[in-house]
């Protein structure tokens, strides 16, 4: 029986979704479209967005199947570009609450560990539950999908006006994700700052560096300068989680 | 079947890049300095994935700049996220069309 807090918790997942959906809709959209045009089937492109989730990644895949790359070298690409994943998962695995007990919740969530899924987890205050996390993949999950078969299948219908005017919707979520905390806190912002500074370093002084590489790169160099120049009292560390 | 199987391929190393740290770390970690370290890595990264690749996300650097100018003055006023996903989109959508109208 799913108890009222079960309930409330995954509809909270499933309103939070909703713009993850959207935005992935779109930029789904346009994997298709290319996934097409790489000589993949409809029914391949589809199956790679409902098993893999991740943009970069199969945006990266895609070019090697098409390429005729081998398989360990199809591994390689997306060891590194979705390596992030390990460093959210990580810093998840610290704010799951008791309902995580059992392992297959661990397990199935797991695979929904993406850059807006766990942006909006990781806001949360307190803890999160495993129901409030499968309300939140749910509708990502069949945005990612659908908006992938709409691509393969039907192409070009939508005008690129608008598919190209849609990929910025994820990254605006972004910025309402990562400033507001900003104002309350001089240490978050010093963050944000240093590792945007460090990524446009690594974007034009280092070309040659996958973009998956430089975030890993900037976001461990940044949060442990952080963690060294603004450690927090431990009744800051309570009340956080 | 060489694609079946280079799909699975790709999902399975995707998966356990995904499966590994959630399973492994059960316990919450002790060390000051790795709880400070975890508490700025959101920020960090989400901040390293946006900026620059923001002002390449839509069809030219103008509308992207526009967008972004919108969404930051928009997070900064604390609306909520799919609001300022919306205007994102919609500055950088008129910006396209006024250029494709006018030059």
């Amino acid at each position: 029986m799913m108890t009222t807090q079960t309930k409330q918790a995954f509809w909270k997942g499933i309103r939070q979704g909703i713009p993850i959906a959207l935005g992935y809709l779109s930029v789904s959209f346009s994997i298709g479209i290319l996934a097409v045009k790489s000589g993949l089937s409809v029914s391949a492109a589809v199956a790679i967005s409902m098993t893999n989730l991740t943009s970069a990644g199969q945006a990266a895949g895609i070019g090697v199947i098409a390429a005729g790359g081998s398989y360990l070298e199809l591994a390689l690409t997306q060891l590194c570009i979705n390596l992030r994943y390990a460093l959210m998962g990580l810093s998840l695995s610290q704010k799951l609450d008791s309902s995580f007990q059992h392992m297959i919740h661990r397990f199935l969530t797991a695979f929904g560990i993406t850059d807006e899924i766990f942006a909006v987890a990781v806001s949360q205050d307190g803890q999160i539950s495993a129901p409030y996390l499968y309300g939140l993949i749910l509708l990502p999950f069949l945005g990612w999908s659908v908006g992938t078969l709409l691509g393969a299948a039907a192409g070009e219908i939508l005008p690129k006006l608008l598919t190209d005017a849609l990929g910025i919707a994820l990254y605006g979520m972004f910025f309402a994700i990562f400033i507001p905390p900003m104002r309350k806190q001089k240490s978050i912002a010093f963050a944000v700052l240093m590792a945007a500074g460090c990524s446009i370093l690594c974007k034009y002084g280092l070309p040659a560096l996958s973009s998956g590489f430089a975030i890993i790169l900037c976001g461990v160099l940044t949060a442990a300068v952080c963690a060294w120049l603004f450690p927090r009292t431990h009744a800051e560390q309570e009340g956080q989680s | 079947m060489k694609v079946a199987c280079s799909i699975l391929v790709m999902a399975v190393v995707t998966y356990l890049i995904r499966m590994l740290p959630m399973t492994i770390f059960r316990k919450k970690i002790q060390s000051q300095f790795l709880q400070d370290f975890l508490y700025y890595i959101p920020y960090a990264v989400l901040s390293a994935m946006t900026i620059p690749a923001v002002f390449y996300a839509t069809a030219d650097i103008p509308s992207a700049v526009l967008a972004t100018i919108t969404a930051v003055l928009l997070a900064w006023r604390g609306l909520p996220l799919i609001a300022v996903a919306l205007a994102a989109s919609g500055t950088a959508f008129l910006t396209a069309l006024i250029e494709k109208l006018f030059f």
